[in-house]
């Protein structure tokens, strides 16, 4: 459901503004959304300065920076900080994107940094993504065949793996699922643009013999026709694809499998 | 495990902290003119029903469509109506797998860019037809 306000153990707070470091000259401001689950407070924006000569460029440079000098308790996800593991996935500056491939010199002004957008906030910059995982196991991203198995490898020609291509790359970090604003009001029932993307790939993939079962389980005015191509999906990729046209892909094949 | 019920996790903020994108103003946009547009075929309606009801009422209508407050909602539906239809177009491009690249921004700029013009050129050119 369509729910412009936040309920009311949502609303967020003015929280603590941090002491800036000592004796730095290069300041940057953080503005980073706080939620602790063990007290009964509201979530609250918490203010940190960093010593930009003292931290890496990136955004998730200055949040391990901030826990390291700052606030210890400042909770977030991170692993490989090379774009690759989509761990460190939170909106930043009004977009989503990784926090490790955000370079601070992008953002005009104060960095403003939250979990990302309409999920349950586990703590801090963690959402919780037990539904996102869960939605991508119901599209059943694996190989499906019936015939029996080769000796070697399941074969495929170049020009049918080049049909991977931008699709096979998607890190699941739940960018663009948490950019979408369908998503938003229908995570319960619509599969979001990163699993409409991940079911495309196993779609297209011509060692797969499960296709017609796969576009069956699509067919449904919400799994698959809550996308309204509002293309933020695509706008905020940190990978560079195209969930909006790998969805519209689908929807095509829906349509020409009938002719 | 502890017996205490779990406080429930709030909802990260979303409509109010993400930014506004082309193609996510003109799909809300599109939305609001698709409703606009009930309330003007309705008008359309009554104004139709003025006609056949007779001469009298329809010169009522007419009067209400002539004063300013209906030349105003009449160029809204004008607007409205260009620009569902722009919209309109611009998904039909969409489902054909076609202008989902960089070029999606322009399109949805287009959208609001061709319905403007055209409905002042439509306004323009009945004005000139009427004088």
């Amino acid at each position: 459901m369509v729910e412009l306000t936040l309920p009311k153990n949502s609303r967020v707070a003015e929280g603590k503004t941090w002491p800036k470091p000592e004796g730095a000259a290069n300041l940057e401001e953080l503005r980073v959304y706080r939620y602790d689950p063990d007290s009964d407070a509201n979530p609250r924006i918490d203010t940190y300065y960093v010593d930009r000569d003292d931290c890496g460029p990136m955004v998730l440079d200055a949040l391990i920076w901030i826990k390291n000098n700052v606030d210890p308790t400042l909770t977030f996800r991170r692993s490989c900080r090379e774009g690759i593991c989509g761990s460190c996935s939170m909106n930043i500056d009004g977009t989503n994107t990784l926090a490790c491939t955000c370079g601070m010199d992008e953002i005009n002004g104060t960095v403003k940094i939250y979990p990302l957008p309409h999920m349950a906030v586990v703590k801090d910059l963690v959402p919780d993504l037990t539904g996102f995982y869960a939605q991508h196991a119901s599209i059943e991203p694996w190989l499906k065949t019936t015939t029996p198995e080769p000796s070697a490898e399941w074969k495929q020609s170049h020009e049918d793996r080049e049909k991977l291509d931008g699709l096979y790359e998607c890190i699941l970090c739940a960018c663009c699922s948490a950019s979408c604003p369908s998503y938003w009001w229908n995570s319960e029932r619509f599969l979001g643009p990163a699993i409409l993307l991940q079911a495309q790939r196993w779609i297209v993939d011509s060692r797969d013999e499960a296709t017609g079962e796969r576009l069956d389980d699509l067919e449904d005015p919400f799994r698959l026709y809550r996308c309204h191509t509002i293309m933020n999906c695509a706008n905020t990729c940190p990978k560079g694809l195209n969930p909006a046209k790998a969805i519209a892909e689908i929807k095509k094949k829906l349509v020409t499998r009938q002719l | 495990m502890s017996d205490t019920p779990a406080r429930p996790r709030p909802l990260s903020p979303h409509l109010t902290i993400y930014r506004l994108t082309w193609t996510m103003a003109m799909s809300i946009v599109h939305r609001i003119t698709g409703s606009a547009l009930y309330f003007g075929t309705l008008l359309l309606a009554w104004w139709l029903v003025a006609a056949a009801t007779g001469a009298k009422y329809f010169d009522t209508a007419n009067a209400f469509f002539g004063s300013w407050i209906g030349q105003l909602i009449l160029l809204g539906y004008t607007w409205a109506l260009v620009h569902h239809m722009l919209g309109g177009i611009r998904h039909f491009i969409w489902d054909t797998g076609r202008g989902f690249g960089p070029e999606r921004q322009g399109l949805a700029r287009m959208t609001l860019i061709g319905s403007v013009s055209i409905s002042i050129l439509l306004w323009v050119l009945a004005l000139v037809l009427r004088s």
